[in-house]
């Protein structure tokens, strides 16, 4: 009897305080996995809190929120995307939490035998990149001008997964991705390290969408706290 | 659909003022459904930068390879297509039943899936791709002719099923008569059965047609995304959605302007 009245409660409490309980989380796709465990371990640590969470490419987050969609929390892989945001008047002040780098990533048994950078200019090879509009693509360029590799890529994908799935089917010999890609593909990928001269350190920037409330300020101090922070490390990412 | 469509004298559509009125509301609603986005999509659009963003190379490159690889799409879809539709429709075997939802599987399932697909099948490594590629060095995505795939195997379903429809349709007492006066069975499907079933052939064409230069997850998963070999117009799209909103919008208006362009005359002259 207590159960079920204090089960009312809270479902009461839960239609009357709006979004209160919920924080919904607009988050990168690169964030995906790590945020998910983030998620579980909040909400885990604060009962009756909810973590709703939205994952896409940043630019289509980015678009979202302009248009009014119901974000108390973006997590950005760039802070171009989050820039235009803040100058929107859209987030709050943005904090970095994370930091990614990128990695060649080729398909297990590497049969092209692809060893750096320069073999991504070898014409005898199927090469994907993201394209230059997502952050992948940009810092995939950026990776390639630090190497002055000339490369001519058979595919510019619209997202990281969707060169990934290329990759792992075998269908393309190499292509750039984030290192915590390489980290959640798991068997059908190998990854070729980039060396720090030519790699570039993205960091990826959190903030308040609109007027915070106290479960959504605890979710971004939960993210930058020690144990978001671990689950991070454990994705592959690094610190800010 | 009905086996067979009675005429009533006096049952023409085009005569509106004796269909039900309460018909009308529901109508509308379903007209506005459709017309209300594509106005706001007009009115977003950056009107005086128009010209310009759309003589743009990567607009002029994705219009091209979208209306040759839909064309293209089309015709296989109607070389293979229509002969599909004639056996679902005529010919009696087991499993039929089957078959006929197999071939709609490609409407029901989401585009990746289907370009995933195409991909373990006719990809380098696929399950037909692999010995292609070993014997002939041939690879089939990243290519128009990846594109091609992709848009036939999403949009060639739209064909058969409005084909089947029409041949169900069609009085099959015809062909028998046409056989009881010794024609062969080429010369029935070419004189009696296609003839009685060209709308059909249109309307499905068209629609096939339609479905192709719009597809988007397919193509991009079999074929990928390059300028000026695979980068059709929705893709442009969306990665312009990405960077330009507003280039997007213009990018969109061409596509709804393209296709009004083909499909209004069609729907005039034979979709009735």
């Amino acid at each position: 009897m207590v159960v079920i009245a204090a089960a009312a409660t809270v479902a009461l409490s839960a239609c009357g305080g709006g979004d209160a309980d919920t924080v919904s989380v607009f988050a990168a796709a690169s964030l995906t996995d790590a945020f998910d465990d983030i998620a579980d371990a909040f909400e885990e640590e604060h009962p009756g809190v909810l973590v709703d969470r939205n994952f896409a490419g940043s630019s289509s987050l980015r678009e979202q929120i302009l248009q009014g969609a119901p974000a108390d929390v973006f997590a950005s892989a760039n802070r171009s995307t989050m820039d235009d945001l803040v100058a929107a008047d859209a987030v709050g002040s943005p904090e970095d939490f994370a930091t990614n780098r990128m990695a060649i990533a080729v398909p297990a048994g590497n049969s092209a035998e692809v060893r750096d950078l320069e073999d991504f200019a070898r014409s005898d090879l199927l090469i994907g990149l993201c394209a230059v509009e997502v952050p992948c693509g940009e810092f995939g360029r950026r990776v390639l001008s630090l190497a002055s590799v000339d490369a001519a890529p058979d595919t510019e994908e619209p997202d990281v997964r969707a060169l990934l799935t290329k990759i792992d089917a075998g269908e393309l010999d190499a292509g750039i991705v984030y290192v915590t890609d390489v980290v959640a593909a798991g068997d059908g990928i190998e990854e070729i390290t980039i060396p720090d001269l030519q790699n570039v350190v993205t960091s990826y920037p959190i903030a308040v969408v609109g007027a915070p409330d106290s479960d959504t300020a605890a979710f971004v101090d939960f993210v930058r706290g020690s144990r978001g922070q671990a689950i991070l490390r454990d994705h592959g990412f690094g610190a800010p | 659909m009905s086996a067979r469509r009675t005429r009533r004298p006096g049952g023409n559509a085009a005569s509106g003022a004796r269909l039900p009125v309460v018909l009308w509301p529901f109508a509308a609603v379903a007209l506005l459904f459709v017309v209300v986005p594509v106005l706001a999509l007009v009115q977003r659009a950056p009107w005086s930068d128009l010209t310009s963003l759309v003589t743009e190379p990567i607009v002029t490159d994705a219009l091209r390879l979208s209306i040759v690889s839909a064309s293209v799409a089309t015709l296989v879809s109607l070389v293979v297509g229509v002969p599909l539709a004639w056996v679902l429709a005529r010919a009696t075997f087991t499993g039929r039943s089957f078959v006929r939802a197999l071939v709609i599987l490609p409407m029901v399932l989401p585009p990746v899936v289907g370009g995933a697909a195409l991909l373990f099948a006719f990809g380098r490594r696929g399950l037909v791709g692999e010995a292609v590629y070993d014997q002939t060095g041939f690879v089939l995505p990243f290519s128009i002719w990846g594109v091609i795939a992709a848009n036939t195997f999403v949009a060639m379903p739209f064909l058969v099923v409005t084909v089947e429809s029409g041949l169900r349709s069609v009085d099959a007492r015809y062909e028998e008569a046409a056989a009881t006066l010794g024609a062969s069975r080429w010369m029935i499907f070419r004189r009696i059965t296609l003839p009685n079933v060209a709308p059909a052939i249109v309307a499905g064409a068209a629609l096939c047609w339609a479905r192709a230069l719009g597809e988007f997850g397919a193509t991009v998963t079999f074929a990928g995304n390059l300028q000026g070999r695979t980068q059709t117009m929705p893709l442009a799209v969306f990665l312009a959605l990405e960077s330009n909103r507003e280039a997007a919008i213009a990018l969109s208006l061409v596509l709804i302007v393209v296709s009004l362009a083909v499909l209004v005359p069609l729907r005039d002259r034979w979709l009735r």
